[in-house]
């Protein structure tokens, strides 16, 4: 071998060593130490998952565009966008909320489906996205801190929770949002990694 | 050699960005050099830089907002005739009361059972891993994963009462509020999330009998 090897991988979670093998569909390798997934098989193509991220990327500006609940009490009605929500926050003198909700629910998906969709979109050319290393070194840290998901369980929690009190409407885009859970647990197994060893991707 | 030869054994480090298995340049070029992954250009270590202190620092951190986020109130509800303060917990009982029990579980869950068990398995793994311990190392590092995977649902009560301020502003009818147990909140998720990440889990298999 010479100072690199893509016939290996090491465990990231105890350091062990392992040949790359050649899964068939279906298959997950598993570290024989500790358990940790090593590889897993993709049975989504270049082109499949591009598709999946433009349709989550609609998808996304939809659930930031539509209400999401409308609430009514004694003849007045209130509903909220995303942006509604972080306003709201920031002007209640809660700013560090206000910016975590900005960055999690807004910032930093929006950004992780807009570096995935170029990369993508030059890997489906069998190209090098230009700023290929930066973006994949980028999306390796901000993917801990998206977190759709966790918002759609919270607006279920606020309808349960504000029901006791008012008339819940649920609007449009807690829909939407719900859509964007399934696609993002779609496209969470998939490791953005293989990119570096896709064919004419990888240098 | 072991049938399950590690990394560092063998002169290799996997980078911990994009993956790429290198031999370890560290020795040829000097300890305090900085070894650059050739594939994505991060600096590459053996383990994460000083992953013990790190992890306590930001596990203490984490713990010392833990306990206003708990005790402080997180949400006003104010109507004509009463205004009502909620911390996390009575905000968990109100929502068995009232609403629906399921979801109060998965509150409780995600605000209560989530941030204890991320300090209890922490602090456990970072006391054992420090005196080399082999005890469980198979479910230690199990427990890892696991407080990785759940680790930022807690966020869950954030959005909970952000929602619940931009929604009910009824004027004096009915309005809520967010109070600053909610920002100790959001900080003590963030800083558990940071915690766990500066954790290196190979510390985990480091002690002294490698062979298992």
């Amino acid at each position: 071998m010479g100072t690199t090897s893509e016939a290996l991988i090491v465990c990231e979670h105890c350091d062990t060593v392992h040949q790359r093998l050649a899964l068939s569909r279906g298959e997950v390798a598993r570290c024989a130490r500790c358990g940790k997934v090593l590889q897993r098989h993709y049975r989504l193509s270049t082109n499949a998952m591009l598709a999946l991220i433009v349709t989550a990327l609609i998808v996304f500006v939809q659930a930031n565009m539509w209400p999401i609940v409308m609430l009514g009490l004694s003849g007045q009605h209130n509903s909220a966008t995303l942006w509604g929500v972080i306003i709201a926050m920031w002007r209640e003198d809660a700013g560090i909320v206000s910016v975590l909700v900005a960055a999690t629910l807004f910032f930093l998906p929006l950004l992780k489906m807009l570096q995935l969709g170029w990369l993508l979109w030059f890997a489906r050319q069998g190209r090098r996205a230009p700023g290929f290393v930066p973006m994949m070194v980028g999306l390796h840290y901000l993917n801990p801190w998206t977190m759709s998901e966790v918002f759609v369980l919270g607006a279920l929690v606020a309808i349960v929770k504000a029901h006791a009190y008012f008339d819940v409407t649920p609007e449009p885009g807690i829909y939407a949002y719900a859509a964007l859970t399934v696609l993002i647990t779609v496209f969470a197994g998939i490791d953005v990694r293989q990119l570096w060893r896709t064919p004419g991707v990888a240098a | 050699m072991n049938a399950l030869p590690r990394a560092a054994e063998l002169g290799l480090i996997g980078c911990h960005v994009c993956g790429l298995v290198c031999r370890d340049a560290h020795a040829a070029a000097g300890a305090a050099q900085v070894v650059a992954c050739p594939r994505c250009g991060v600096a590459l270590h053996r383990r994460k830089p000083a992953s013990y202190s790190r992890t306590w620092a930001l596990l203490i951190a984490a713990f010392i907002m833990y306990i206003p986020a708990n005790v402080v109130p997180i949400m006003r509800t104010a109507s004509l005739n009463d205004v009502d303060d909620n911390t996390i917990i009575s905000g968990v009982v109100e929502l068995w009361k009232n609403g629906s029990p399921d979801l109060a579980i998965i509150v409780f869950a995600a605000s209560i059972v989530v941030p204890m068990l991320k300090f209890l398995a922490l602090g456990t793994l970072l006391v054992s891993s420090r005196r080399g311990s082999n005890w469980a190392r198979q479910q230690r590092a199990g427990l890892y994963r696991l407080v990785e995977l759940v680790g930022y649902w807690s966020m869950l009560d954030v959005f909970v009462v952000s929602l619940l301020t931009a929604l009910v502003r009824f004027s004096v009818l009915s309005r809520v509020e967010p109070l600053p147990g909610v920002i100790y909140f959001g900080l003590t998720v963030v800083l558990t999330m940071l915690a766990s990440m500066s954790f290196d889990p190979r510390l985990i298999w480091d002690g002294r009998d490698t062979d298992d």
